[in-house]
């Protein structure tokens, strides 16, 4: 079997743009299929893998849902011109990065390609030493107009072809770790789960289309129901420049997330847990928009109490986002550890805090 | 006009070369690693090889006859980069440019570090964290650090050199590869060491230090005191749409029009009795080139042209997109006629052409 970097550094080699989802699909399922008991594609493209109660105490048994977005961001083309493509962005980019950047354009095949901006003497007077904004960005695949016209066409996607960077022994860095991370702590807690006699319907969840619509999030808890269902998803980690509340340094655990999308019971139960497996890790304060898939999910059907669990990344955004295995692997063991502990049913849970 | 087939020609030996030498890191007075495998490559080929006191590697070879006519042929090794300048917090660097840089091209990209290559990667703040101000302006290198992830960085110091981190990669007719500026070049210089012409003395000139001033030209032309001398370089084609329709009229050069031969340059008027030599040579082979628009720009004939009383020069390039950048794009094609001129000019080159005086 894989180790969690193996794991990440395969999950972080594959396109998978939002809304193109299926290349890393494939490779997910490749690595649940072992260890879940039933594996399956909901209509919108996110991969469900149910992994059954092994000693369910009320039936049926309760179901809690792990869901981390398998979806990337990236670029689509908008345009044929002269033998360049233009582009437009698909999640949230920040064009000054992209200048000089290898991207695979996916036409009838995979073309390598970099993204290049005009030089400022082809740009007009009053865009002289501004930074370059995604109208100013060009694809350049090396083909003339008449060959990229017969590969290429517009609302191809475009993924960053950056391979994976290992810096020492522990941290590695690429694109798509957002959020592939977390499909590999995900993983881990599959993979914890083995030896584990846990009492709930475990599903896990590669939700699609969270960096656009958050399809996947609002789709998939609808089918499956849970009772509780937790976000996996990365967080912004501390590096110069990036200090204040929001962020976290790497290598210090996992983040449990605090605020309006997650429900406070959950949110305690996870840190009193963390505490006393004495499992590294920091709250986080998410004061709206917990920017998670829990954003969705706790609004699917009657209500999901939903919470949030984070790890830390330099960079998020840029095919260089940086992460810690270790802080994988501690979300995942924490994710594990809080399954096995579930009381038999969903109400002796909530109850039990209402009374505190 | 029967076309004569190339003596010369790119296929897998050269390809391999030209990717060893892209995936090595020369930064301007640190070209260790490409002098190794220029020396490597040629050392059975040429007649004497030298490595001065800058670096430069001068090997002779062609004609044995001392009263050869001399031609220099200059390619320079180095290319711009970084270089650490102070040791921050938790495995970042300050770092700073070397040579011109394009700094919009920095941020969000991986970097290798020092002799063992040692992987970094220059980050940016995530876009969910920027305030609308920031979106305004470029991302400034003071902004900016290497970052090693701690302890992979350890025995790095203020000193060392970086490079981009580019893989190199060829696609349809398309070469995508960092310091395609100037290994093209060397690429290029090594093979005509490996083929040398019989009739003149080539004297070819591996220099350093271009991207900082032309520093390793200027002391191997005084060293060679070569008859004439051409520089071998690789030069941008800005030949993009132009974003408001119009017919782009600074393309500089076009990729896929051939070699690019110099009229003049920010720091040289190329001898006119060599551009139209080297016209005449190319009509005659039906070798295909371009003349690169006159203007900005530097090579090493700048610095040469000028060493003791004067020698006879102009520049010929292999045109490539980027300049300066974490990856360039260059055509194959233009390789391959570029080393065809080249051989042809090389073999074809002689005193009689200065006689005439110059106009």
């Amino acid at each position: 079997m894989h180790t969690t970097k193996e794991h990440l550094k395969e999950l972080i080699s594959q396109p998978g743009l939002s809304g193109f989802e299926p290349p890393i699909r494939e490779v997910i399922r490749a690595a649940w299929q072992p260890l879940v008991d039933e594996i399956s594609v909901s209509p919108l493209g996110s991969l469900h893998g149910l992994r059954r109660a092994v000693k369910a105490r009320s039936k049926p048994a309760p179901v809690i849902l792990l869901a981390a977005h398998m979806d990337a961001i990236g670029l689509m083309v908008s345009a044929l011109e002269q033998g360049f493509l233009r582009v437009t962005e698909i999640g949230g980019i920040d064009p000054r990065i992209m200048p000089g950047q290898i991207v695979t354009v996916h036409g009838t095949r995979d073309l390598p390609a970099v993204v290049t901006c005009l030089p400022d003497r082809l740009r007009p007077h009053s865009k002289e030493n501004t930074p370059p904004a995604l109208e100013d960005l060009l694809v350049d695949t090396g083909l003339s107009q008449r060959e990229l016209e017969k590969i290429v066409r517009v609302g191809d996607p475009v993924s960053f072809a950056q391979m994976p960077i290992e810096l020492g022994e522990s941290m590695i860095a690429g694109h798509s770790m957002d959020n592939r991370a977390s499909v590999a702590a995900v993983t881990h807690c599959l993979r914890e789960l083995q030896h584990v006699q846990h009492g709930w319907d475990v599903w896990s969840a590669a939700t699609t289309q969270e960096e656009e619509t958050l399809a996947g999030a609002f789709t998939s808890p609808f089918m499956i129901r849970p009772a509780i269902a937790v976000a996996v998803d990365v967080t912004f980690g501390r590096m110069p420049g990036v200090s204040d509340y929001r962020s976290f340094p790497l290598g210090k655990g996992p983040t449990i997330g605090l605020g309006p999308n997650i429900h406070p019971v959950l949110q305690k139960r996870f840190k009193k847990l963390a505490e006393e497996l004495d499992i590294p890790f920091a709250m986080e304060v998410m004061p709206q928009h917990s920017g998670t898939d829990a954003y969705a999910m706790q609004v699917v059907a009657e209500g999901i109490p939903t919470a949030v669990i984070g790890i830390p990344l330099r960079n998020m955004h840029t095919p260089v986002e940086c992460g810690v295995i270790k802080d994988i692997e501690r979300a995942g063991y924490l994710l594990a550890q809080f399954i096995a502990r579930l009381e038999p049913t969903p109400q002796e849970i909530f109850a039990e805090e209402e009374q505190e | 006009m029967k076309k004569t087939p190339p003596r010369l020609s790119i296929g897998q030996p050269q390809f391999r070369l030209l990717e060893k030498l892209c995936l090595a890191s020369g930064v301007s007075g640190a070209e260790d690693e490409v002098r190794k495998i220029v020396l490597d490559e040629i050392k059975p080929h040429a007649a004497e090889i030298k490595v001065d006191a800058l670096g430069n590697v001068l090997a002779r070879c062609g004609s044995p006859d001392p009263k050869a006519f001399k031609v220099m042929v200059a390619a320079h090794m180095d290319e711009v980069g970084f270089i650490l300048v102070e040791a921050d917090e938790g495995g970042f660097y300050h770092f700073r440019t070397v040579g011109g840089v394009d700094i919009r091209q920095v941020p969000g990209k991986p970097v290798w570090i020092g002799a063992k290559h040692t992987p970094g990667i220059i980050g940016a703040k995530p876009i969910h964290l920027q305030e609308t101000e920031d979106r305004k302006h470029a991302i400034s290198l003071e902004s900016m650090r290497i970052d090693t992830g701690g302890e992979n960085g350890a025995g790095l110091k203020p000193g060392d050199r970086a490079v981009f981190a580019t893989p190199y990669k060829r696609s349809g007719g398309g070469i995508f590869a960092k310091a395609l500026d100037n290994r093209l070049g060397v690429a290029t210089l090594i093979e005509l060491v490996k083929h040398p012409p019989k009739n003149i003395t080539l004297q070819a000139a591996f220099t350093v230090q271009e991207e900082v001033g032309l520093r390793g030209a200027r002391v191997a032309a005084f060293a060679l005191q070569p008859d004439a001398a051409i520089a071998l370089d690789s030069t941008p084609a800005y030949d993009l749409p132009d974003p408001e329709g119009n017919e782009n009229a600074v393309y500089n050069t076009r990729l896929g029009q051939g070699p690019a031969v110099y009229l003049s340059d920010s720091g040289t008027l190329s001898d006119p009795r060599l551009v139209s030599f080297v016209a005449r040579t190319a009509e005659a082979r039906g070798i295909p080139f371009q003349f690169r628009q006159p203007g900005g720009g530097g090579t090493d004939a700048t610095a040469i042209h000028k060493q003791r009383g004067g020698i006879p020069s102009l520049s010929i390039s292999v045109p490539h997109r980027y300049s300066h950048t974490a990856v360039s794009v260059a055509l194959v094609e233009d390789w391959q006629n570029t080393l065809r001129l080249m051989d042809a000019i090389l073999t074809d080159i002689h005193a009689e052409i200065f006689r005439e005086g110059r106009p």
